[in-house]
């Protein structure tokens, strides 16, 4: 049972908070994904994990037991660097056994299992080379492959994919979801691309300056997003923000006006607004409809085919720019005059503090 | 183009003008340590002459030259290695596990090459004369350790430092303690810049000539030593003394060369690249 | 993480041996510097006081040497630095037999100090079996008595020699990373060679040619060898420098405490340069 606990866990670099009162509970087997942009405090986060970083405060637990004070290589984890960090005056075959030599395995215990490793990410015929004479996508292997014949019982991946090019990323992207099937081991990974996150995670920690924003499945983050920052930051492209008022509050949800007097009733918990309050109403490209006898007018400034559906840019009338997501067959063309819908069930309600109102469905 | 090409010959010849005469101390008293005394100091006899090489016989006879050899040998190896094994570490922790004192420290480390040696010849007399450590190669290895000492650690700092972090933080991850570290990731990768280190540490030692010429007198005394008692000569000496020099200064000046390329880091400490 | 604090510690063994090397003489320096210690008359002991300074700076002697060791100092960085330039400039071309050229001008500073004097003393400035002095018979001339004549000359001479390969070197090393398209992007706006190596070179310069500055001054206030094997400081005090002028009261009047005034004095005068070059070296580490 590999689990792990964070505890109120603190880090502070001179003055600067950049953990803060951070618990996290992490399943046995489960492939959790730390997302949020640049300076969240995710690769922090990871580096405390792995105990490349101190804790100032707050626990660490892996299977129940403290490991603030146990050293990197004694927690049972392993890394897989940015850089992948491989030893360059080493050969492939060297790399990958290097911490069983450290550990004193005996030579014919260290060869099988190199093998093997080096079976399941097909790096048989690399064996012998040194990193500097392989592609970025066989050195990611290799940084895997030396991970894995640790055979610890948790995987840490700092952001493995973001040096390799689009193609590639979504190769690996594949392989390491297939990894994960066939070791069934708790990995944690971090990543700034909100499609990794969304394509590989059982559960996404949504992140932001040292604080966790949301944690859920990837589903519940895009569906049920908790703050404007997490609907904001997942899902591409972005939610659509628009401002409005509360002109109705009930048990059945809330009526919200936005400008140009475009209402739009959603079924939410009117519990934490009243009467009159600022609000966001944020909606997601799809959740908006080419309609004749829509409410909200404007035009359209940009179109991008991407074959499967088309993205419209459109310049309302009433004062905001929204995305909206239409079919690919649509005949729409920059400068055209449109008319679109907002569809409730695909609307979120934001209050003056950024939180989402709670879904009443 | 024939100004750039007329440019260009005279610039050859205006470097290969300048590098000869640069070298011809050199040259020249290569050439004399092939003469015999006689024909040394003959004037007509400059270039022409019956090459012998008896004036290497006599500085090995009769001048025990492999005596003084041998303690430049023994007191260059020996401090080298001293500085190496104190070094190493030293420039470890501060590049890896830096302090707050680990800029401070170093700036100090600098401050003490800077002390000129005169200052301490008093001091540096009575001790050794106190400890026994007058006239023997242990006394001088002591010296020449501690003046190589901060330039050795201010080069293997910088070359540290080019090592990037994560690979000795995925040995960490993988096992590895610090003596593991260090033997394992930082030696291998940082061996071109020791190597440099410790030739330069090497040549420093065997060229030193103040603590060499004053606290040894007899059976420590290098190679310096022996080529300053030429000062004060009996009878005709130019062959020997180039004999003796050309043995003296070959050695190192060959090494000097095949590791000329990356002195220039360690003879700044760092400051030019 | 108790192996990692023990890490942070590994400096300790050279750390307390050069403090040991360093802080213990000078300490006792400081101490004779105060004391009456004379070996020639042992009978006069105690404290001292500045007495040995005021007998120190009281004696012509000391003042000629510390004038001897500006002159020699200046004059060696002016000859090694305006050289070195020169040179740095000149093998920075492209020409056949660059590598071989650049071994041979950068020989001198391999040589050991008192083989390179006596070299230069008896085998070609020696007025008459010396090349020098034969060449100059030769052409008709007479020869030259350098060491007797113009000794500090000599003296300047034979450090620039040494030294001119160590500032070419690194003043090379610094020209070769000026970026070629800062020059190519000058001779588009219209500069003239003389203008290029003006305003764009010699900047860039700069920071080596402080740098071989600092580097030889600390190294130039501190020559021995060269003295002791070539004019013993003479004749007279022509050319006693600071370095030989402790020597000669400490190692052959065993004046002790006048000795370690001196070295007092030099020390001051070293640690001046030594902030100057420190203050270099601290941005060095900001890098």
């Amino acid at each position: 049972m590999a689990t792990l606990q964070l505890q109120n866990v603190c880090k502070r670099y001179g003055a600067v908070d950049v953990i803060r009162d951070l618990s996290l509970d992490i399943a046995d087997g489960e492939f959790i994904v730390f997302v949020g942009p640049s300076g969240c405090g995710k690769s922090t986060l990871i580096r405390m994990i792995a105990g490349l970083e101190e804790i100032n405060s707050g626990a660490l637990l892996i299977e129940g037991q403290r490991m603030n004070e146990v050293g990197p290589a004694d927690r049972g984890l392993a890394m897989v660097f940015q850089s992948y960090a491989l030893y360059p005056h080493m050969s492939v075959r060297e790399n990958m056994s290097f911490a069983l030599r450290l550990a004193r395995v005996p030579r014919a215990e260290r060869d099988r299992k190199v093998a093997e490793v080096a079976r399941i990410l097909h790096l048989e015929p690399h064996l012998d080379h040194k990193p500097g004479q392989l592609s970025g996508g066989q050195r990611q292997r290799v940084a895997i492959g030396r991970a894995i014949v640790r055979n610890p019982r948790i995987f840490l991946f700092d952001e493995p994919l973001s040096n390799l090019d689009a193609a590639l990323r979504g190769q690996m992207r594949g392989e390491l979801a297939r990894l994960h099937e066939e070791i069934d081991a708790t990995m944690i990974y971090v990543t700034h691309d909100q499609v990794e996150a969304m394509t590989m995670a059982d559960r996404i920690v949504v992140l932001q300056a040292g604080r966790i924003e949301q944690v859920g499945t990837p589903l519940e983050i895009y569906r049920h997003p908790v703050n404007l920052f997490v609907a904001g930051f997942m899902g591409s492209p972005p939610m659509n923000q628009l401002p409005g008022q509360i002109v109705d509050c009930s048990n059945a949800g809330v009526r919200v006006e936005l400008a140009g007097h475009v209402a739009v009733a959603i079924a939410a918990t009117s519990r934490a607004v009243k009467m009159n309050d600022a609000v966001i109403l944020g909606v997601r490209p799809e959740g908006l409809r080419l309609d004749p006898a829509g409410s909200l007018a404007g035009t359209i400034h940009l179109v991008e085919r991407l074959g499967s559906i088309s993205l419209i840019h459109v310049d309302l009338d009433q004062g905001s720019r929204v995305i909206a997501q239409v079919g690919a067959t649509e005949d729409v063309r920059s400068r055209q005059r449109v008319t679109l819908t907002i569809e409730p069930v695909h609307c979120h309600v934001f209050d003056q503090t950024g939180r989402a109102l709670m879904s009443l469905s | 183009m024939r100004a750039s090409r007329v440019s260009h010959t005279s610039v050859m010849l205006l470097a290969w003008t300048v590098a000869l005469v640069v070298f011809f101390p050199i040259a020249w008293t290569v050439l004399t340590s092939f003469k015999t005394e006689s024909s040394a100091i003959d004037a007509s006899a400059m270039l022409h002459f019956q090459p012998t090489l008896s004036s290497y016989s006599e500085v090995f006879d009769r001048a025990q030259y492999v005596d003084y050899a041998i303690n430049s040998l023994i007191v260059s190896v020996g401090a080298t290695l001293l500085v190496a094994i104190l070094a190493v570490p030293c420039a470890y922790s501060m590049a890896f596990h830096p302090a707050r004192s680990t800029r401070g420290l170093l700036l100090w480390m600098l401050s003490t090459k800077m002390l000129p040696p005169v200052g301490v010849l008093m001091p540096m007399y009575i001790l050794f004369r106190s400890m026994g450590l007058l006239d023997t190669r242990i006394g001088l290895i002591l010296m020449d350790t501690l003046m190589n000492l901060p330039l050795a650690v201010w080069m293997l700092f910088t070359f540290f430092k080019e090592i990037p972090r994560d690979i000795l933080e995925a040995g960490r991850m993988d096992g590895a303690r610090v003596t593991d570290e260090i033997r394992h990731l930082l030696l291998p990768l940082a061996l071109p810049g020791l190597a440099s280190t410790s030739l330069l540490s090497l040549i420093f030692c065997w060229n030193e000539a103040f603590w060499s010429l004053t606290l040894t007198s007899s059976s420590a005394a290098p190679l310096a030593a022996f080529i300053a008692s030429f000062s004060s000569p009996e009878g005709l000496f130019f062959a020997k003394l180039s004999a003796a020099s050309t043995l003296a200064f070959a050695p190192i000046l060959v090494l000097g060369w095949l590791g000329q390329r990356r002195l220039v880091r360690g003879l700044t400490f760092g400051a030019v690249k | 993480m108790t192996s990692r604090h023990r890490a942070s510690l590994l400096w300790t063994p050279a750390v307390i041996l050069l403090a040991a090397g360093s802080i213990i003489p000078l300490l006792m320096t400081l101490w004779f510097s105060a004391q009456h210690y004379n070996l020639v008359t042992p009978d006069l002991t105690g404290f001292a006081g500045f007495e040995n300074y005021r007998l120190l700076i009281g004696d012509p002697a000391f003042w000629a040497s510390l004038r001897n060791t500006l002159v020699l100092v200046g004059s060696v960085l002016l000859v090694t630095i305006v050289l070195g330039v020169a040179l740095a400039v000149l093998f920075n071309q492209d020409f056949p037999g660059r590598n071989i050229t650049r071994l041979l001008v950068i020989a001198p500073f391999f040589i050991m100090p008192t083989v390179s004097a006596l070299i230069w003393k008896n085998l070609l400035m020696h007025p008459v079996y010396g090349v020098f002095g034969i060449v100059a018979r030769d052409l008709g001339g007479t020869a030259v008595d350098w060491f007797a004549d113009h000794p500090m000359v000599s003296l300047i001479m034979i450090l620039s020699w040494e030294w001119l390969p160590f500032s070419s070197l690194i003043l090379l090393t610094a020209l070769q990373s000026l970026d070629q398209e800062q020059l190519e992007a000058a001779r588009m706006d219209g500069a003239g060679a003389m203008a290029r190596f003006v305003w764009i070179t010699l900047p860039h310069l700069r920071r080596a040619v402080s740098v071989v500055i600092m580097m030889e001054t600390i190294f130039l206030l501190a020559v021995f060898a060269e003295i002791f094997v070539t004019t013993s400081g003479g004749p007279g005090t022509a050319t006693t420098n600071l370095a030989y002028l402790i020597y000669g009261r400490a190692l052959l009047q065993f004046d002790i405490g006048g000795a370690a005034a001196g070295g007092v004095i030099a020390i001051i005068l070293a640690n001046i340069v030594a902030a100057l070059l420190a203050r270099t070296m601290a941005t060095q580490l900001e890098a």
